[in-house]
């Protein structure tokens, strides 16, 4: 076709008085939104490439550079927003699915923020954790109803635990859709951090095997990168049934993006797409999934948890109780805002329910059931900061899942072109040039700097409340308030509104 | 001695070894000016090909082809620091020093000037300036007590 209807999302402006033409922008840019010109003697743009991941911004020696959204205006409307406009557009010149990356970007109420937490005044005493101990280990696993001691003073019949030393994890996120220098910097990070890393549905590259008491093995619908060494390499195994950002479809990763290496470790041709099948094709009933969890258990001697992810769908508390019944140790639970390396965008702004309320909503559901302790409750997409994990906790997760966080941790400026493979900042592409972007040692210290940052956050806000253990704050959503939520949401949090 | 190493897994190729290069060794130390109102050349160079790129500067090797080759005395070894540097009173820009490197480290001046251009390891402040303004620690200073002998 001969015209394209789109214009650009951005303008990209130069201060020319500031521009030395050193060209590090140009070489930086893997869209080739800037070039040189050398009849004009100076720095040009290509707006339209521009997807404003703000990398020549931050590599600019001299700040000549600022991204903006293009200006050019629609006549107001509504209804008809410039976004929808544009989404017809760009399907009018391809005939293809709008793709995305990242969690969900749309306006729509985050519950999180309007819960707020509680604090000691008066009478009862504030903790300060800088001058006293405070707890935040934190252990995942099916619990005994009843705790009994054999003779050496141990638990009988404990089931197998993963001990982390804050209630955070890495959440999935595959060798393929992510750099093997992106994998690298969290399976070590949580290594020194005492926390779990999540391989995705990839498998898991040899380079990572060192890390396995770290590691939280995946098995998907495609079944990528499975077998016997791999179950046993990690500490507990995860069957991924969703993902919040794509619930009822399965994982993406487009042939361009498997190379040698991600060939060699899912175990598939290279160059091939790995499309995931939308369900276990062995899956077909709670059942069916019992079959699987038990037999992953066999596979690993009964010595790992196996856990079970799904995304927040409407009847997810009813999904939740059949899973603690079916055998799992671990649920997770992806909220409709969780992050994706590629996903459809009418599903990922469409598709499923808040993690907020799908929360409190199972773990309100196992504790009726009496299975609450049969599993532990970890939640994802999206924990955006410390307090976030504490209202998780609050209303009932026993960990969470981060997964964006610490991908923006290491570079990520939330362009959202993840599943196009031109990652600038190196960590959702395969091609090397820009791998090679993400030193993993620089990578690990700012994951495990933000991580440590948000530990001490999580401390400072027990100790506000005069709690001295993670644990007294589970579930014990009394320290919790909502504003700005009407009578149902209330209810569903199980929460009191402020000033009740 | 402490020299700067290349690490070619985490180079990004993007020069900015050459920015900071040119700034350090400026007269007005500010990069804007460097640029636009000196004629400075960078003493370090990125090498580039396809996925693969380092930054190459002065090895300040044993046995320095480049100071033997000197006809005017121009470029010198300091016993002490092991540093080569050279007197760009003393260059007559005959180049002899560029044909002997093995290393092809030293450059002619881009401003068309008779003297050459090579890395002094910044030797008046702590860390090169390469080294400390490279973005992805590609480049490293440090002493390996291994000596490059030529």
């Amino acid at each position: 076709m001969s015209l394209n209807y789109n214009n650009p999302e951005f303008v990209i402006e130069r201060d020319q008085d500031k521009c030395i033409e050193c060209r590090v922008c140009a070489r930086q840019c893997a869209n080739e939104a800037h070039f040189y010109d050398e009849d004009l003697e100076r720095m040009r743009e290509e707006d339209i490439n521009c997807v404003n991941c703000h990398r020549c911004v931050t590599l600019c020696p001299t700040n000549a550079l600022v991204i903006k959204e293009y200006p050019l205006e629609y006549k107001k409307n509504s209804n008809w927003t410039g976004g929808m406009i544009s989404n017809i557009q760009k399907q009018a010149n391809t005939g293809g699915i709008l793709l995305t990356g990242m969690g969900n970007p749309t306006d729509k109420k985050i519950y999180w923020d309007h819960i707020l937490l509680n604090a000691s005044q008066v009478t009862n005493p504030s903790i300060d954790p800088l001058r006293e101990p405070m707890e935040l280990k934190t252990i995942l696993g099916r619990k005994p109803d009843k705790v009994e001691f054999d003779e050496e003073g141990k638990v009988k019949d404990l089931p197998p635990q993963l001990e982390l030393e804050t209630p955070i994890m890495f959440g999935a996120m595959s060798f393929g859709s992510i750099s093997i220098n992106a994998c690298k910097s969290l399976a070590q990070a949580a290594n020194e951090m005492g926390m779990m890393y999540n391989t995705g549905e990839g498998g898991l590259h040899e380079d990572l095997y060192p890390y396995k008491d770290r590691t939280i093995v995946q098995v998907a619908s495609g079944r990528f990168g499975v077998h016997q060494e791999y179950l046993n390499a990690g500490a507990a195994i995860e069957i991924k049934i969703g993902q919040g950002a794509k619930p009822g479809i399965g994982g993406h990763l487009p042939g361009e993006k498997v190379g040698e290496e991600v060939s060699k470790t899912r175990m598939i041709p290279k160059g091939t797409d790995a499309i995931s099948p939308a369900p276990h094709h062995d899956i077909y009933s709670i059942e069916d999934l019992r079959q699987l969890i038990y037999a992953l258990k066999e596979a690993t001697n009964y010595e790992k948890p196996v856990s079970v992810k799904i995304a927040a769908v409407h009847n997810v508390a009813a999904i939740a109780s059949g899973i603690a019944s079916a055998g799992a140790d671990i649920i997770a639970i992806d909220g409709y805002r969780g992050g994706t390396g590629a996903a459809p965008t009418m599903i990922r702004d469409n598709v499923g329910i808040p993690i907020e309320l799908a929360l409190a909503a199972v773990d309100s559901r196992l504790r009726e059931q009496s299975l609450r302790n049969k599993v532990s409750l970890v939640v994802s997409g999206s924990i955006r900061n410390s307090a976030d994990i504490v209202k998780a906790v609050a209303l009932g997760a026993d960990a969470v899942y981060v997964a964006s966080a610490a991908l923006i941790a290491l570079g990520c400026h939330m362009c959202q072109k993840c599943y196009t493979g031109k990652c600038n900042w190196g960590i959702a592409t395969q091609n090397p040039e820009l791998v090679k972007r993400l030193n993993p040692e620089i990578g690990v210290e700012r994951v495990k700097n933000l991580i440590e940052g948000w530990s001490h956050e999580i401390k400072e806000i027990l100790g506000g409340m005069g709690i001295n253990a993670l644990e007294s704050l589970r579930g014990n959503r009394l320290m919790l308030r909502g504003i700005d939520l009407t009578e149902k949401e209330l209810e569903i949090l199980g929460i009191k509104h402020a000033g009740e | 001695m402490k020299k700067v190493y290349a690490r070619e897994e985490y180079c990004l190729g993007c020069k900015l070894c050459e920015v900071y290069c040119v700034t350090n060794h400026s007269q007005s130390k500010d990069i804007i000016k460097a640029y636009k109102l000196e004629e400075v050349t960078s003493r370090i160079i990125v090498e580039t090909k396809g996925a693969v790129s380092f930054a190459l500067q002065c090895r300040h090797c044993e046995g320095s082809p480049c100071v033997k080759a000197c006809i005017t005395g121009a470029m010198q070894k300091d016993e002490e620091t092991g540093i080569v540097d050279y007197d760009e009173d003393k260059c007559v820009g005959c180049w002899t020093c560029i044909m002997a490197c093995p290393f092809g480290a030293v450059k002619r001046d881009e401003f068309g000037n008779k003297v050459i251009s090579k890395c002094d390891l910044c030797a008046e402040e702590g860390e090169p300036a390469c080294v400390e303004n490279c973005p992805n620690a590609a480049l490293i200073f440090e002493d390996r007590e291994v000596e490059e002998v030529c």
